[in-house]
C-alpha cells in the first residue's frame, strides 16, 4: 500500500503548494491593487484616521477636523463658512470622496504626498501621528464675502482677479451648498447627499457656476471683438468712425436685421461709444469683417478653447468654427459663443493690466506640517492677447462707459472704474430670461489690483429689469471697493 | 520495492522524543502568549487581563496532554502535539482579538467567542487524553466498522431532520444546555474508521475481481455499489445540507483510500468523474452553491452591482491585499470589515493574512502542512493494513479540509463553508480535530514502539498480498 500512500502524500503536498502559490499571489502579486482598491474601506479609513490639513485665505484656515464617534473614521471634516467658500475648497466627503481644492491637494491635505516624506519620517521617529500640509489661498476673505452677500439669493457667479499677478481674489457661486453636512458617513449625510444632486434640486447648487458653467457672455464679448478689430489695424483707435448701418444686416441672410438697444445712436459709432451703448451693429460688423478665422485667434489669445487648471480645471470657453451670420453674432457675445465667469474675468484682467493676460491661480502655497514651504506659486504670464496701447485705448473706452452710466461708483475711493455691461440672451428664440454680465477693472496709480466678472441668472422675473448695469454691476462694485479696503489697509 | 527506506521505523526502536516534545511545546504555548501581549499592547497599551488565564489554560492543557502521551503513548510523534497546541492557541489568541471589535461581538453573533473556545479546546483536549488512555490499541477499532458506519449516517444525515440552517447552510444541531454542533465535524472521524475497516476487508476482491476495458479496470457491479452508495450520500448531503465542504471532503476521502487500498488507478478516474458530474449537477440546480461559484469567479464585484458593497469574497481579499508582506501586526487590522457571522470562524484566515503577513500567513499553512507530512509519515510507518488506512485516511482528512478551507478563502477554489481545523472558533471542530490527532499519535506510537524481539525478517510488507501484475 506503500506506493499509493506516497502518490497521494505528494498529491498533498501539491495542495499545500498550491496554497503558498496562491498567496503569494494575493498577498504580493496583487497586494498593492487589493490595498489601494476604491471598495477597500481601509482606504476612507486611513484617509480620515488623523486630520487632515486645512486650506488658509488670509491666514486663517477656512477648514478644520472634527473627531467623530463613528467605529471607522476618527475625524470628520468641517468648513468655516461653508457655503461661501464651497466653490474653493469643494468637498471631502468620507462618503463621497473630494473635489477641487480639497481632491486637486488631496495627498498634501492628508500628508500622504511624496514631497512630505521626509515630515513623516520624522514624525515617525517622534512617535507623532502623521499630519497632512496647509493649502495656502490667494483669496481675499473680503472680496469673496462681498461678492457671496452681493448676490444673496439670485443665481450666479462672481469671479474676482488681480491682473497684476492673475491671483483669483473671489471665487462664487450661488446658490451654494455647506459641504459639512455630507462630509460624514452617517443617513444624514446621506440624505443631505441626495437633496443636493440636480435630480432632487432643480437650482442644481453643486453646479460651481464661476468655474463649470458656460454662458453667453452677451455684450461683455465685445471687448474682445474691439481688441480684435484694434490688433488687426481694422479700426486705428477707438475714436474712429466706422462704417456699420443701424440695424445691422447680418451676412447671407435673407435681410436678417440685427437690431440696438439704444436708437440712433450706433450709426457709424465709434468703438468708444459703441461700447458706450453697446451697439449690436458695430460689434457683429467688426467681427464679420475680421472673420470667423481671426476672431477664433483673438478669443483663443484671451484663453477660449483651453480648459483653465487654476489647479482646479474649470470648462474650456468656446469660440468655434462656424459660418458668417454666426460668427457675426458670436462677436457680440451671441450664437455659439459660451465663456466662463472665469474666461470674462480674465478679458477684464488682461485690459486692466495694459494687454497683459496673467495666468489665473489661487493657490499660492503648499506648505508642510513643520510650516516649510513645499511649493510656492511663481505668477506669470499666460499671452499678450492686445498691445498696451491697445489696452489703453480699451480702459479709457471702458472708464468712459462707466462714466456715462447710471452704475453707482460712489463707494469707490481712489480708482477709476472700467466695466462692460452685458445682457445674454438665452433660449430658443430668447424664450427664457436674460443673464445679466458685467465686467469691471479698477485702475488706481498703481496699476489695477483687481478685475471682476459678475453673471446673474434669471434676476428678475420680469424681462425688462434685468440688465447688466442694474443688477450684475452694484457687485462688482463691492466687490472692487472690498479689494481696494483691503489694499489701503495692507 | 524497497523494504526499509519507506518507514520511520527502524527494528532496533527509535528514541522516543518526549523531551523533544516538551520542549517545543514550551515554544507552542509561549508563541500564543506572546501573541496576547502583542494584541493588548497594540489595542489598549497595556497588557490584557486575558493573557494570564488564557496563557495558563493552554499550559495547562498542554502540559496534561505530554504528560498522558508520556505515560500512554510514549513512542508517539513529537511534532503534532506541540503543532496542534500552537494551532489552537493561535486560534484563542486570534478568537480574542477579534471578541476585542464590539462591530462583530454583538449579541446576535454569540458575544465574546475566546471563552467558548477555550471551554471547547478543554473539552477537545479531554476526548485526546480520553483517547489515548482508553485506546490501547488502535486495531480494536476494527470491531466496529459497521457500527461506526452507521454512526457516521446519523450523524451525516441528523441536521436534515433536526438542524437548522444558518448562513445557508444545514450543518448544525441544536442540543438543549450544549449549544449548537457540526456533526459532520465527528463524523469525518468515524467513517474514516468504517472505509479503513471495510476497505481492509475488500480491497482484494475491489482490486482483482475486475475486467480491464480500454485500459481501466472495471470493477464488478457488486463492488462498485459501496462507491456509487457514498457518492449518492455525498450529493444528498450538498443537495440537503448545501454543504459543499463536508460533501466533497467525505467523497475525497473516499476515493482516496479506495486508491491507496486497491493501488488501482482506476478508481481515481472513476472518483473524478462521478464528482464533477455531481458538481456540474448540483451547481447547476443549487442557487447557493451558484452564488459561491460566481462569486469565485467575480470576486470584486459590488452586490448589488455598483452600489460599493462588496461580498465577503472580496473584503477578505482586501484583507489579505492590505496585510502584504509582514502583516499590520496583531490587533492593527480591520478584519471586522468581513461582516456577517464567519469573521471568527470560517474567514479568521484572513485575520491571519492581514495582521501576521504573508510571512505568517505561509508560516500558519506550513505548519499543518507539517502535521499532514507526520500523518502520512504515520501511515507509511504503520505496520498493519488497517492502522496504514485509517492514518491515510484522517491525514488526507486534515488535508482536503485545509485545502478546501484555505482554498476558498483565498479565492484559490470557490469557497465552502468549512473550518480552519484548530485555527477557526467551534466547538464541534475543536473537539473532533483533537480526537483526530489522538488517533493519529495512537496509531503512530504503535508504528514506533520498538518491535519486542529483534526479528529482521518481520517486515510491514510481509503481511501484504503478493501480486504479479
Amino acid at each position: 500500500m506503500n506506493k499509493p500512500m506516497r502518490r497521494v502524500a505528494v498529491f498533498c503536498g501539491l495542495l499545500i503548494l498550491a496554497l503558498l502559490v496562491r498567496v503569494n499571489w494575493v498577498q504580493f502579486v496583487q497586494a498593492d491593487d487589493l490595498q489601494n482598491h476604491e471598495d477597500n474601506r481601509r482606504v476612507a479609513i486611513e484617509r480620515y484616521a488623523h486630520p487632515r490639513g486645512n486650506i488658509i485665505v488670509d491666514g486663517e484656515p477656512i477648514t478644520g477636523s472634527v473627531e467623530t464617534d463613528d467605529t471607522d473614521f476618527t475625524y470628520k471634516r468641517t468648513w468655516t463658512d461653508g457655503e461661501m467658500w464651497a466653490p474653493v475648497t469643494g468637498y471631502a466627503s468620507q462618503r463621497y470622496g473630494t473635489t477641487l481644492l480639497e481632491g486637486v491637494n488631496d495627498s498634501i491635505l492628508t500628508g500622504d504626498d511624496d514631497r512630505l516624506f521626509f515630515n513623516r519620517t520624522i514624525d515617525m521617529l517622534t512617535g507623532e501621528d502623521q499630519r497632512g500640509g496647509n493649502v495656502v489661498t490667494t483669496l481675499d476673505a473680503d472680496a469673496q464675502r462681498a461678492a457671496f452677500e452681493g448676490l444673496g439669493d439670485n443665481k450666479g457667479a462672481v469671479v474676482a482677479i488681480d491682473p497684476r499677478t492673475g491671483e483669483i481674489l473671489a471665487l462664487v457661486s450661488t446658490p451654494s451648498y455647506d459641504p459639512s453636512t455630507f462630509a460624514g458617513n452617517s443617513t444624514d449625510d446621506d440624505e443631505a447627499w441626495a437633496a443636493l444632486q440636480p435630480d432632487n434640486n432643480p437650482d442644481d447648487p453643486m453646479l460651481n457656476r464661476a468655474l463649470r458653467e458656460t454662458y453667453p457672455p452677451g455684450s461683455t464679448f465685445k471687448i474682445v471683438t474691439a481688441a480684435a478689430a484694434l490688433e488687426n489695424g481694422l479700426v486705428d483707435d477707438v475714436n474712429e468712425e466706422t462704417e456699420y448701418e443701424d440695424p445691422y444686416i447680418l451676412p447671407d441672410t435673407a435681410d436678417v436685421e440685427l437690431p440696438n438697444q439704444i436708437p440712433n445712436v450706433c450709426e457709424d459709432a465709434s468703438i468708444r461709444e459703441a461700447i458706450r451703448w453697446s451697439c449690436n451693429s458695430v460689434f457683429a460688423g467688426l467681427s464679420n469683417d475680421l472673420g470667423n478665422e481671426t476672431m477664433i485667434e483673438a478669443a483663443e489669445s484671451f484663453g477660449y478653447n483651453e480648459e483653465p487648471f487654476i489647479p482646479v480645471r474649470a470648462t474650456a470657453s468656446s469660440y468655434p468654427e462656424d459660418n458668417r451670420p454666426q460668427n457675426a453674432q458670436a462677436g457680440i457675445g451671441q450664437a455659439s459663443n459660451r465663456a466662463t465667469p472665469l474666461q470674462m474675468a480674465m478679458v477684464a484682467a488682461a485690459v486692466a493690466n495694459n494687454g497683459s493676460l496673467m495666468r489665473p491661480y489661487m493657490v499660492d502655497q503648499l506648505v508642510a506640517p513643520n510650516l516649510n514651504v513645499v511649493e510656492q506659486h511663481e505668477p506669470d504670464e499666460m499671452s499678450r492677447p492686445m498691445s498696451s496701447d491697445t489696452a489703453r485705448q480699451l480702459q479709457d473706452a471702458m472708464e468712459y462707459m462707466v462714466e456715462e452710466s447710471s452704475i453707482d461708483t460712489g463707494s469707490v475711493e481712489g480708482a477709476t472704474i472700467g466695466g462692460k455691461t452685458g445682457t445674454a440672451q438665452h433660449g430658443e428664440n430668447n424664450e427664457e430670461l436674460p443673464y445679466a454680465w458685467f465686467i469691471s477693472y479698477a485702475m488706481t496709480d498703481e496699476g489695477s489690483p483687481v478685475a471682476v466678472a459678475v453673471v446673474v441668472e434669471d434676476g428678475s422675473d420680469e424681462r425688462d429689469q434685468i440688465s447688466g448695469s442694474g443688477l450684475a454691476a452694484p457687485i462688482a462694485i463691492d466687490v472692487i471697493e472690498a479689494v481696494l479696503e483691503g489694499e489701503n489697509a495692507g | 520495492m524497497s523494504q526499509t527506506s519507506n518507514t520511520t521505523v527502524s527494528t532496533g526502536g527509535l528514541p522516543s522524543r518526549r523531551n523533544t516534545e516538551l520542549a517545543m511545546l514550551v515554544f507552542a504555548v509561549l508563541i500564543p502568549v506572546l501573541a496576547y501581549a502583542n494584541v493588548g499592547l497594540a489595542k489598549e497599551e497595556t497588557l490584557p487581563t486575558g493573557m494570564l488565564g488564557y496563557g495558563l489554560g493552554l499550559g495547562l492543557l498542554a502540559g496534561v496532554a505530554h504528560l498522558v502521551v508520556r505515560r500512554y503513548a510514549p513512542y508517539a510523534d513529537p511534532l503534532m502535539l506541540p503543532i496542534a497546541t500552537l494551532l489552537n492557541g493561535l486560534g484563542l489568541v486570534l478568537i480574542w482579538r477579534l471578541d476585542q471589535e464590539p462591530t462583530i461581538t454583538t449579541d446576535a453573533l454569540g458575544g465574546p467567542l475566546a471563552p467558548d473556545q477555550l471551554v471547547w479546546s478543554t473539552v477537545g483536549v479531554a476526548l485526546f487524553l480520553a483517547v489515548l488512555i482508553f485506546l490501547k490499541d488502535h486495531r480494536i477499532l476494527q470491531r466496529y466498522t459497521y457500527i461506526s458506519m452507521v454512526v457516521a449516517l446519523i450523524l451525516l444525515a441528523s441536521p436534515i431532520f433536526v438542524g437548522k440552517e444558518v448562513n445557508g447552510a444545514r450543518i448544525w444541531i441544536t442540543i438543549p444546555g450544549v449549544g449548537s454542533l457540526q456533526p459532520g465535524e465527528f463524523a469525518k472521524i468515524i467513517i474514516a474508521v468504517f472505509f479503513a475497516g471495510y476497505l481492509m476487508v475488500k480491497r482484494d476482491a475491489l482490486a482483482l475481481a475486475s475486467r480491464r476495458f480500454m485500459g481501466l479496470y472495471l470493477p464488478r457491479g457488486r463492488d462498485m455499489g459501496p462507491i456509487l452508495v457514498i457518492w449518492a450520500i455525498s450529493l444528498m448531503i450538498l443537495v440537503f445540507e448545501t454543504d459543499l465542504g463536508t460533501s466533497l471532503l467525505f467523497f475525497g476521502i473516499f476515493v482516496v483510500m479506495l486508491y491507496v487500498a486497491t493501488e488501482r488507478t482506476s478508481w481515481i478516474i472513476f472518483g473524478l468523474l462521478l464528482s464533477a458530474s455531481g458538481a456540474v449537477f448540483v451547481a447547476n440546480t443549487n442557487s447557493h452553491v451558484g452564488v459561491r461559484v460566481h462569486n469565485w469567479l467575480n470576486p470584486l464585484e459590488n452586490e448589488p452591482p455598483d452600489s460599493g458593497n462588496v461580498t465577503e469574497t472580496a473584503q477578505s481579499m482586501f484583507a489579505f491585499g492590505s496585510g502584504g508582506l509582514f502583516g499590520s501586526g496583531l490587533g492593527q487590522g480591520f478584519s471586522r470589515l468581513i461582516q456577517g457571522i464567519g469573521a471568527k470562524s470560517d474567514y479568521i484566515l484572513a485575520t491571519v493574512g492581514e495582521e501576521l503577513g504573508l510571512t505568517g500567513l505561509m508560516a500558519v499553512i506550513l505548519l499543518y502542512a507539517l502535521l499532514i507530512e507526520r500523518g502520512m509519515r504515520t501511515a507509511l510507518a504503520a505496520r498493519d493494513p488497517f492502522g496504514k488506512l485509517l492514518a491515510v485516511g484522517l491525514s488526507g482528512i486534515f488535508a482536503i479540509q485545509v485545502f478546501v478551507v484555505a482554498g476558498g478563502v483565498t479565492g484559490l477554489i470557490p469557497l465552502t463553508g468549512m473550518t480552519m481545523p484548530f485555527l477557526a472558533q467551534g466547538g464541534s471542530s475543536v473537539i473532533a480535530n483533537w480526537a483526530l490527532v489522538a488517533l493519529l499519535l495512537r496509531i503512530s506510537d504503535t508504528a514506533r514502539r520498538p518491535a519486542p524481539a529483534p526479528a529482521p525478517s518481520l517486515d510491514a510488507e510481509q503481511t501484504q498480498v503478493v501480486r504479479t501484475t
